[in-house]
């Protein structure tokens, strides 16, 4: 489990959930975008891989245990995984919470509701026509945008490509 | 000579490096583009081509499927658009993309089944082998591009969502799709050309 006491304090203080990391999927956060948007720009040491999907999203849900993996294996090395769900609000309880809850998914899962679509969307990649699944994998230095699913394989060696 | 060796040298740079950008760009049309035909089987066995609509002066060609749950919460609208706009020349074709061998839900069967439950009023074709799709651009489910016929030629005059709430009809603001089709029967050009909406990756093997 990492630690969030490195972490700019201004980052955290919309989500006070996401300084309690052991029971992190416990409560699934729900983040307008302006929320999600700290989290998509941090200036730390880490490199943060943030994961767009949903319950609904038949390759999404494939890809998930890939991330998970990431959480686990590259703890050590910086790595930080967001599970970032765009399941509709009305289906938070009834399909979201369950789905970690079974899955017994430890990376840290929030739940986006905000219909500013037009907006974010572009706001968090201009090259993202708004397909799931997305992944965001960014540090310091580098940033890269990512519509499409990965194997476990293609995504060891897009983050690799962050961490050397 | 050697002026002319470090000249190559630079222009194959030059070379390989657009052949990189050409390929990590995204294929698919933009604003302006001559989207091609197509002859696709539609539910009812019958094959539709956008040639068989003499009469047409657009389309309103939507990439859609049977379980995206954003392309069913937009059921109802594109039966509405293409209510409102086949009367007025810009028919609606809907195409699932998906490969019915990774999508066992998108099959020409539930197609059927789908199209009859929700009173679909347009053609409903398959895409059948992914042919068409990657040549548009789609990329997910509902992608919508709005076509202007000119000279025989099918011009893309927008590519996005159908309006500014995917998800939620009841918090529509902006109509892009009607907006678009509107501003072309008046002889003008659509005021918002391309937006993006979330939806459901493209289903392939």
């Amino acid at each position: 489990m990492s630690s969030c006491k490195d972490e700019p304090r201004t980052d955290t203080k919309n989500l006070p959930e996401q300084e309690e990391v052991e029971v992190s999927n416990e409560n699934i956060p729900t983040l307008n975008y302006n929320e999600l948007k700290p989290l998509l720009n941090k200036k730390d040491d880490k490199t943060h891989v943030i994961n767009f999907w949903a319950t609904w999203c038949a390759p999404c849900v494939k890809e998930l245990p890939y991330f998970e993996k990431i959480h686990k294996t590259y703890n050590d090395d910086n790595v930080e995984v967001i599970l970032v769900s765009l399941d509709f609000p009305k289906k938070k309880e009834s399909s979201l919470i369950p789905f970690v809850k079974k899955k017994n998914i430890q990376s840290k899962v929030l739940h986006l509701d905000d219909t500013k679509e037009q907006f974010w969307i572009g706001d968090i990649a201009e090259s993202w026509s708004g397909a799931l699944p997305a992944t965001l994998i960014y540090n310091k230095d580098k940033r890269q945008f990512y519509e499409q699913s990965f194997t476990q394989e293609e995504l060891e060696t897009e983050i690799q490509t962050f961490l050397n | 000579m050697k002026t002319t060796l470090k000249f190559v040298f630079v222009l194959s740079a030059i070379i390989v490096a657009s052949a990189f950008s050409i390929k990590t760009d995204k294929d698919g049309y933009e604003i302006g583009d001559a989207a091609t035909d197509f002859e696709l089987e539609n539910i009812n066995g019958k094959m539709v081509s956008l040639s068989d609509y003499e009469d047409a002066k657009g389309f309103i060609v939507i990439f859609t499927c049977n379980t995206c749950p954003y392309a069913v919460a937009n059921e109802d609208r594109i039966i509405a658009l293409d209510k409102k706009y086949k009367p007025k020349g810009y028919p609606v074709i809907a195409i699932n993309p998906n490969d019915p061998a990774a999508q066992p839900d998108d099959t020409m069967e539930k197609m059927q089944a789908k199209a009859k439950e929700k009173g679909f009023t347009f053609p409903y074709l398959m895409d059948k082998g992914q042919k068409i799709y990657p040549q548009y651009g789609a990329t997910k489910t509902p992608h919508t591009y709005v076509l202007e016929k000119k000279n025989n030629e099918y011009i893309v005059q927008y590519i996005g969502a159908i309006d500014d709430s995917s998800r939620d009809p009841s918090a529509v603001k902006v109509k892009y799709v009607e907006n678009a089709v509107n501003a072309l029967l008046e002889g003008d050009k659509p005021e918002i050309t391309t937006t993006k909406a979330i939806g459901c990756s493209i289903k392939t093997l």
